[in-house]
């Protein structure tokens, strides 16, 4: 199998951010465990993307299989955000719906989510959206009946739009320094509502507003890894042991920390307003701090950790 | 898009065993490469689909250049074009033999 | 239709809905029992404050354990685009809405969409998206992006977008696009009894997710509903 060869890569020096989804899954995941489903030996891409004369993927950008983890099965699904921006399209879509699905059958220990999106592929924006939306009911469903739905986040696309929605329904995230996670992204605030609402050429405010440092600090994650392979993994199995059950309790205790978080927080303009305010003592570091100092810095943070999604 | 399909015979099957292997992502100046293990063993086919017509010529010589080298018998390779250049075609043919070798 | 003509239609003894500051919230008498109104006036962006006043009733009901179906009527405009609500959450903030709908639905409450103006993107996969049965209004104009927008994505000719939209439903904003991707499911008849009309889709319910195989029936998403099947059957193989 060509998995077999890809996975003689080292996790503990591939960058996530740098890697393909294939390689991350491949990385990620025990060596020669995974098995590919709708593979891109059996060709089932885009219809759309010829009509819009762009080429499109065999695996029209997502990967979706089986696998284990420290032995375990789980189910696993990654995102290449270098094809479309790892947009959904109709294909995209219905490949991680139907593995959210076939999870309620198999009962894996866990569904991993490796996102890397910018949320609906506009040549197919009306699949692309009821995908998401098909999605997040299938994940309520995985969750309801068990099944921790686990989404790693840290790749150049980011977790945009649609993405960044299924991202606030899953079970437990763990996200990276270069993991943004966010609804509209910062040219489209940029072009919606002017450039002194939302400047998207400054990729400090961008990394301080919707990066994995700002999520993790006021618990929009559950995790902050290094920019490795083997860190995702770690992080993962961790997350996995610890989900939340999805019933009444949880979504009440998720209401309270929002309102709560949004009483607290809501007059900051900026993220290092909020850092300050959730007790940072140099809230103006926590941009450069390296990742011992910054989990230092979480577990200060009253907000971080919580059962609360 | 333009669809190439070029047709060669090799001398030797490729070595190897692997079923199939994929090699890339399709993105700008990028190209995923698909090889599979299905034809005679003396025979190759590359088939490109690309959103950048009219570099038939250069599509044909990188493919007869990668066939003489790799000697790719046996193989029948499938390329999603994202406009690469063809430096890039040739290093990831050779990447994607060699992972069909091992 | 007005959300005022709506709420009359459905609520033909009278209602105690309530619209303030574009978020519509309440209760009407409706088949011997009551249902809960939720949703967005007046093509209002939603926001991390609106989303949570609105998740904030649909948890109510929840807890009053009443089983009564919930309308989540909406005409907005997309997700409010703000640097505040990005700071603060705001993909968390909509996903607790769509996840209290969610289990609404779970825990035996009926939900029904209900499209009766614009929506789009977050705040339509937040609100009407999250529903078992999403209905619309003749006039409803749901999109994820309007096509001037995509032309200036796609760089590509908006005469040629236009063109292609009317062969092409996968793509193009408006009402017609959506029922065929199946991600709506019904439009119903302004002139008869929304009561009546909505009575019955509650009736008609099915169970699971029907939604890839109403857009393989009408065409709009030819290919979702058998690729999810697909995987499925490649992961229940051993």
């Amino acid at each position: 199998m060509a998995g077999n060869r890809a996975a003689s890569i080292d996790p503990d020096s591939l960058s996530w951010y740098e890697a393909t989804a294939r390689q991350r899954v491949l990385a990620l995941t025990d060596p020669g465990s995974f098995r590919e489903f709708l593979p891109p030996t059996e060709r089932r891409m885009s219809p759309h993307l010829p009509l819009f004369d762009l080429p499109r993927a065999f695996d029209d950008g997502i990967v979706v299989g089986r696998a284990r983890l420290d032995g375990a099965p789980i189910l696993i699904a990654a995102q290449e955000g270098r094809f479309m921006g790892g947009a959904f399209g109709e294909v995209h879509g219905a490949k991680l719906v139907g593995l959210l699905r076939a999870a309620l059958e198999l009962k894996p220990k866990a569904v991993l989510i490796l996102f890397d999106t910018g949320g609906v592929r506009l040549q197919e924006a009306n699949a692309g959206e009821t995908a998401i939306a098909e999605t997040m009911r299938a994940i309520v469903d995985a969750r309801a009946a068990g099944i921790p739905v686990i989404g790693l986040i840290g790749g150049r696309a980011g977790c945009y739009g649609g993405g960044g929605l299924i991202a606030g329904t899953c079970s437990r995230l763990a996200v990276s320094e270069g993991g943004r996670i966010s609804v509209s992204g910062p040219e489209v605030i940029e072009t919606n509502k002017g450039a002194e609402e939302f400047d998207s050429r400054d990729r400090a405010l961008v990394w301080r507003t919707m990066g994995g440092k700002h999520r993790r600090l006021t618990g929009g994650a559950d995790a902050f890894c290094a920019d490795t392979v083997s860190a995702f993994r770690k992080a993962a199995l961790a997350l996995v042991g610890r989900a939340p059950a999805f019933d009444l309790q949880t979504l009440e205790a998720e209401q309270a920390r929002l309102e709560a978080r949004i009483d607290q927080f809501g007059d900051c303009r900026d993220a290092a307003d909020v850092w300050a305010r959730l007790g940072v003592n140099d809230p103006e570091s926590v941009p450069a701090m390296d990742t011992g100092a910054f989990d230092e810095t979480v577990a200060r943070s009253p907000e971080a950790d919580h059962d609360a999604r | 898009m333009e669809t190439l399909t070029f047709r060669h015979t090799t001398k030797k099957p490729l070595a190897g065993s692997v079923p199939h292997a994929i090699t890339g992502v399709v993105a700008s100046g990028n190209l995923e490469i698909l090889l599979e293990r299905v034809l005679p063993p003396d025979a190759c086919e590359v088939a490109i689909e690309t959103p950048i017509a009219g570099y038939g010529d250069v599509w044909e010589a990188v493919v007869a250049d990668f066939v003489a080298r790799a000697q790719p018998g046996g193989l029948r390779i499938s390329i999603n074009d994202g406009g690469a250049r063809p430096d890039t075609v040739s290093l990831r043919l050779l990447q994607g033999a060699r992972l069909m070798e091992a | 239709m007005t959300l005022a003509e709506i709420l009359a239609s459905l609520f033909p003894q009278g209602h105690a809905v309530a619209v303030r500051d574009g978020l519509v919230t309440g209760t009407g008498p409706f088949a011997g029992g009551q249902m809960h109104v939720v949703g967005v006036d007046g093509d209002t962006p939603l926001g991390v404050d609106g989303a949570l006043v609105l998740s904030r009733v649909v948890l109510d009901a929840v807890r009053a354990s009443d089983r009564a179906p919930i309308l989540v009527a909406v005409d907005s405009d997309s997700q409010r685009m703000s640097r505040r609500d990005e700071l603060l959450g705001l993909n968390e903030c909509l996903a607790h809405l769509a996840k209290a709908i969610l289990l609404a639905d779970r825990s035996g409450h009926p939900t029904i969409g209900l499209i009766y103006g614009h929506s789009a993107a977050g705040a339509f996969i937040a609100t009407a998206l999250a529903t078992r049965v999403l209905a619309a209004l003749p006039g409803a104009h749901p999109s994820v992006m309007d096509l001037p927008s995509v032309a200036r994505v796609t760089k590509l000719p908006l005469d040629k977008l236009k063109d292609m939209a009317k062969s092409t439903p996968v793509f193009a904003p408006g009402l017609d696009n959506m029922v065929a991707t199946g991600a709506v499911h019904v439009v119903l008849e302004p002139n008869l009894s929304l009561e009546a009309q909505i009575r019955a889709l509650i009736d008609g319910m099915s169970a699971g997710d029907v939604r890839d195989r109403l857009g393989e029936e009408r065409g709009g998403r030819p290919v979702a509903r058998a690729i999810a099947a697909a995987i499925a059957d490649q992961a229940r193989l051993g």
